[in-house]
């Protein structure tokens, strides 16, 4: 069983159809959107509360629980605000950026119900600074929503007013993170906040603000079109709904596609993307969710299902769904070592274990990538990697260490392996040279 | 108020305390770099990481957790020993092993804190990083290598100093921390980063290399750079000052000091006289103290006598001299040195009497005619308090200068005293606290003074528990001096007017001596500048930090100094000098030491004997004039890092001047 093509949220998300408010109208965008909002704030929220959609951006949060968080009512001194993360710059990640491209309509109809529903003053839509085309067109797009009375004083003709503000990020991983985005918006270094204050006691210039990512808001109207219960009709308990996968790597056809939460691992591979390069006995291991991640082996993943639960019980997440498929040609060392990199060279600088214990890690794993270790380093590695996790301000330091524990979890003897055979090919005299 | 248990220990906290101040109310020691009290939370070491439930199941950052009710925390497990290890062994990875030659070293948070609670051992077999210097200006030298990112000094800057000229560049590994531009930090504040960073990132630059904590003596004394009288700690080798640092006083300084308390030191042993000088033919020339005596005596001044007092006495000298002065029959005393004549007959009238501690209370706030980043640069960091915390209003009447907080500048014309604005009217009639300032450069304006009295009643600026009319003075001595009726009904100008035949100068540097080109005039002071030139007879006297002391700050509280170092060559204690000059002129002081000076001066002013109070004049304000003020209110301070005698003499502070306000630039040896 799979997703039916009439139960799909992003009908445009290959961009055969125009991206433009006409377009967009005639998929079924800003139909009726005052009408969808004339239910009332606490009915929009207990909506989607009830359709069980879990935040899209990685870490799973109820979404109507966290707009519940809103103040009730807002002064005019003191405004709540929507921001909305399209900064996507997790490796693997790429489904905003289909979204943004080729249905942007339904980011910006989102944002005005979702803004309405939690009583915002408007939305702050903070777009990731290489996505350069996809900037333009939802420039554009709002342009158009403006134009056609969608958004502006009487937005939609729903007597309620909204902004919306596109802001283009410079190109910092840690700015998608909630409080450095809005330390970012504010103009300042991209840095994350302490918290407490959450930011919807205290986010953007001290207001109460939520953030939520593209997915997450850009799903809301058609729920609400099409009602809690149908949308929660996918995927597990705990888990509803339907997801953008993005399926990367070594597997035949490579693509971002919509499907149900809770597909298993091995029919999302076979429907969507023609199988594993080489057959299931070629695949090697899988990162799941975005580069942040552990992986996950093989014999581990394949009869998954692939929801919040299903791959926390493997010991990995789902995240962003960013699929990143490995088969045996792959060097496992390099690959995460590479993604130890990508964290040192991202990580904000502003607290001590991210900061030090990042460069620290990457370092090993290069050595360990050419096997020029000790075998005691691998525990030390793993030590660090400890070290670092829980320790941080924010979620950035756990990222970094978990790839490295799933490699070590999982991929131990190959570690040693490279060490040892190092070590046969003379490394005894390398060090008798120092 | 929130009860906490810490290691089994109940606590009872207020409302708003963090965890890391239960754990303190609890007695347990918490590590920490980037926390400190009178800087906003940043919660970026991570060093101070304790267990709490109810909460995740991973330790917290104790400095940014709020304390609440029945909150179970745990600073000795394994997990927060293992947490401190950890952050302990990362923040040294990178920190370079020279301990040996880093100035810090002796008083490093990072050297104590890696004993306490580090693991002994490295780990870290790769290479460390290394960072390039960065110029910082004349009194900040550093190592940015040995940076631990802990932005204490960028938020000293931002949040303390008002200058957003020191911030963070870069990201991960590669962050640093520099002056933005790599421009010289324009603060009169900069030197407190120095305190405040807990390694040998930043470092004092003059002091470079120049001394081991262990090695120093640590005497505590009161600065007299301004009237602000900030606590300060001097730390002397041998007879040699080498650094001043400000201790805590909330009071007054809290604890920062300017870089003029800082640095105005290597002054001290430059142009010093150390010895006697008698005018012969016309010419100085070195001479005997029984010479330099017999010249007073043989000017037969009779009661034709004159002290003049400069600003950085301490109060038994002045008292030593006016006990002379009187004894030979005179009352001819001034300290006002440049000419001012306000009215003293009511000492409240020229007090700050708000006190330094409750400006941070104040909400609508006027300055009149005052550079008070200048005058009194840890007062105005209390207005920037209270712009900041308070979002206090400030208007402000005088030359337009940066104050570092915002402020109404309403023009430098007197007559606006006379007549505010309506929106500064409307402002203090809202006010809860209202304040007015009174600074040097107005009451050098004839008719300002009444002017700015009569606001008390316009603006109400008295009220229960408040008292918000406040004259802030320059002069360390002046309060002191005034209490010990060094104050003429017109100023300097009638002494000059009775032409005295003798007249002494108490290190005034700041006097118009050619209005005394009928007297023979004595100077008594340390450094040769001014006074000296123009003298007679030079009697070598001693410095601040070489002398006990009563100072008596702008509010009027009376501070005590020790004696930190000894004065060099011939030089005497002032009390001693005007001992053994009142038996050259055949009169009685009626003391014969140092102890005795200051009891009799007790006796006579009995609100100087007790420390750390502050002197209660009363509250009464004089008659006011009729005079109305107008034309532009001078600026008193033209050069805040030369306005006296030993500042001048510094290299420091020569430099400071010519490189922060007059712009000239200085190559750095190549190292």
């Amino acid at each position: 069983m799979a997703l039916a093509d009439k139960d799909r949220i992003f009908t445009n998300v290959y961009g055969y159809q125009d991206w433009g408010l006409k377009a967009a109208k005639a998929r079924g965008d800003w139909d009726k959107t005052a009408e969808l909002m004339k239910r009332g704030q606490d009915q929009i929220i207990e909506d989607i509360k009830a359709s069980g959609l879990r935040g899209r951006g990685g870490a799973g949060f109820p979404t109507g629980l966290k707009w519940s968080f809103m103040p009730k009512a807002p002064t005019p001194e003191r405004p709540s605000f929507l921001v909305i993360n399209a900064d996507e710059s997790e490796p693997g990640s790429c489904k905003d950026r289909e979204i943004i491209r080729h249905d942007p309509h339904k980011l910006i109809e989102g944002a005005l119900i979702a803004g309405f529903a939690m009583r915002a003053r408007a939305a702050y839509i903070y777009i990731r600074g290489e996505y350069i085309r996809e900037a333009e067109t939802l420039f554009a797009a709002v342009q158009q929503a403006y134009d056609a009375g969608l958004l502006g004083k009487n937005a939609a003709k729903s007597g309620y007013d909204f902004d919306v503000f596109v802001h283009r990020g410079a190109g910092a991983y840690i700015c998608g993170e909630e409080t450095a985005m809005i330390e970012s918006l504010e103009g300042k270094k991209g840095q994350p906040r302490l918290k407490p204050p959450f930011p919807a006691g205290a986010g953007l210039y001290g207001c109460p603000t939520t953030v939520n990512n593209v997915e997450s808001i850009a799903v809301v109207p058609t729920i609400l079109r099409r009602g809690a219960t149908w949308f929660s009709s996918f995927g597990r308990e705990n888990n509803k709904g339907t997801k953008l996968f993005q399926i990367s790597g070594h597997v035949e056809k490579p693509c971002v596609v919509e499907e149900e939460m809770s597909i298993s691992f091995r029919e999302l591979i076979e429907k969507h993307c023609g199988g594993v390069r080489g057959g299931w006995d070629n695949l090697l291991a899988v990162i799941p969710g975005g580069s942040s991640v552990p992986l996950v082996p093989a014999s581990e993943i394949i009869d998954c299902p692939m929801d919040f639960d299903g791959l926390k019980a493997v010991g990995s997440g789902l995240g962003t769904a960013a699929i990143i498929v490995m088969d045996k040609s792959t060097d496992i060392v390099r690959a995460i070592s590479r993604i130890s990199y990508f964290y040192k060279h991202e990580s904000c600088g502003q607290c001590t274990p991210c900061r030090e214990g990042t460069g620290w890690m990457w370092r090993v794993m290069e050595r360990l990538r050419e096997g020029k270790a000790d075998i005691s380093e691998i525990d030390t590695l793993y030590q660090v990697t400890k070290q670092v996790e829980g320790h941080t301000i924010c979620a950035l330091g756990d990222a970094a260490a978990w790839p490295i524990q799933g490699l070590i979890r999982h991929f131990r003897p190959e570690l040693e392996r490279r060490i040892t055979e190092r070590k046969g090919e003379g490394g005894a005299m390398l060090e008798a040279a120092e | 108020m929130p009860k906490v248990t810490v290691d089994g220990i109940e606590v009872e906290v207020p409302a708003g305390a963090t965890v890391l101040q239960a754990c303190e109310a609890a007695g347990k020691e918490i590590p920490r770099f980037c926390y400190h009290e009178r800087l906003s939370i940043a919660g970026n070491c991570r060093m101070c990481l304790v267990e709490v439930s109810p909460g995740p199941p991973k330790p917290q950052a104790s400095c940014a957790l709020p304390a609440a009710d029945n909150q179970v925390i745990r600073t000795d497990t394994q997990m927060v020993r293992h947490a401190r290890e950890g952050v302990m062994e990362f923040l040294l990875i990178n920190h370079p092993l020279d301990c040996p030659i880093c100035d810090q070293g002796g008083e490093c948070d990072l050297q104590d804190q890696s004993v306490a609670y580090g693991k002994g051992h490295s780990r870290y077999d790769e290479n460390k990083r290394a960072v390039t210097e960065k110029y910082m200006g004349p009194i900040v030298k550093t190592v940015m290598t040995r940076c631990i990112h802990c932005t204490r000094c960028v938020r000293f800057a931002e949040e303390v100093a008002g200058v957003e000229s020191i911030g963070a560049i870069y990201r991960g590994e590669n962050m640093q921390i520099t002056s933005y531009l790599e421009q010289a930090v324009n603060s009169e504040l900069s030197g407190n980063v120095v305190d405040l960073c807990p390694v040998g990132a930043l470092t004092s630059k003059p002091y470079a290399f120049e001394a081991r904590p262990w090695e120093l003596s640590k005497t505590p004394g009161i600065d007299v750079m301004d009237a602000v009288g900030t606590n300060i700690r001097i730390d002397v080798r041998g007879r040699q000052v080498m650094r001043v640092l400000p201790r805590i006083n909330d009071d007054v300084n809290e604890e920062w000091a300017h870089d003029k308390t800082r640095h105005h030191i290597d002054g001290l042993m430059e142009r010093r006289l150390d010895r006697p000088w008698v005018r012969r033919d016309g010419k100085l020339q070195s001479a005997t103290w029984a010479e330099a005596f017999e010249a007073i005596r043989a000017v037969n001044a009779g009661s034709s006598v004159a002290a003049i007092a400069g600003d950085l006495v301490d109060c038994e000298t002045m008292f030593a001299a006016k006990t002379l002065v009187n004894a030979l029959g005179s009352t001819m005393l001034e300290g006002r040195q440049t000419g001012l004549s306000y009215d003293v007959s009511s000492l409240s009238a020229v007090n700050f009497n708000t006190t330094i501690a409750r400006v941070e209370e104040a909400d609508v706030i006027l300055l009149i005619g005052t550079n008070l980043r200048w005058e009194a640069s840890l007062i105005n960091t209390r207005v920037r308090k209270a712009v900041w915390r308070r979002r206090a209003k400030v208007f402000a009447i005088g030359q337009e200068v940066d104050l570092t907080y915002r402020a109404e500048w309403l023009g430098n014309d007197a007559a606006l005293i006379a007549k505010l604005p309506k929106t500064v009217t409307d402002a203090f009639a809202k006010a809860e606290r209202p304040m007015v300032i009174v600074g040097g450069g107005a009451l050098a304006v004839t008719g300002a003074q009444a002017a700015a009295q009569a606001l008390v009643k316009t603006l109400n600026l008295v009220r229960d528990d408040w008292n918000g009319f406040n004259v802030v003075h320059m002069a360390a001595a002046r309060m002191g001096s005034l209490m010990l009726g060094y104050a003429q009904s017109g100023g300097i100008a009638d002494i000059t007017a009775a032409a005295p035949k003798l007249a002494f100068f108490l290190g005034a540097d700041e006097v118009d001596f050619a209005n005394f080109d009928k007297s023979f005039k004595v100077f008594v002071g340390h450094h040769g500048d001014k006074g000296a030139h123009a003298a007679d007879v030079i009697l070598p006297a001693v410095a601040w930090p070489e002398k006990a002391g009563t100072y008596v700050n702008t509010e009027g509280r009376v501070q005590v100094a020790e004696r930190a170092a000894f004065a060099p060559g011939d030089a005497r204690e002032d009390w001693s000098i005007f001992r053994a000059l009142a038996d050259v002129l055949g009169v009685n002081v009626g003391f014969d030491s140092f102890d005795a000076c200051r009891a009799s001066m007790i006796a006579a002013v009995p609100a100087l004997g007790r420390e750390g109070e502050i002197a209660d004049y009363g509250w009464s304000l004089p008659k006011g004039g009729t005079a109305k003020p107008s034309g532009p209110i001078p600026s008193p301070v033209k050069d805040f890092y030369l306005t006296n005698a030993i500042a001048r003499a510094s290299a420091t502070m020569q430099r400071c001047s010519a490189e922060l306000l007059h712009g000239e630039t200085f190559e750095e040896a190549a190292e």
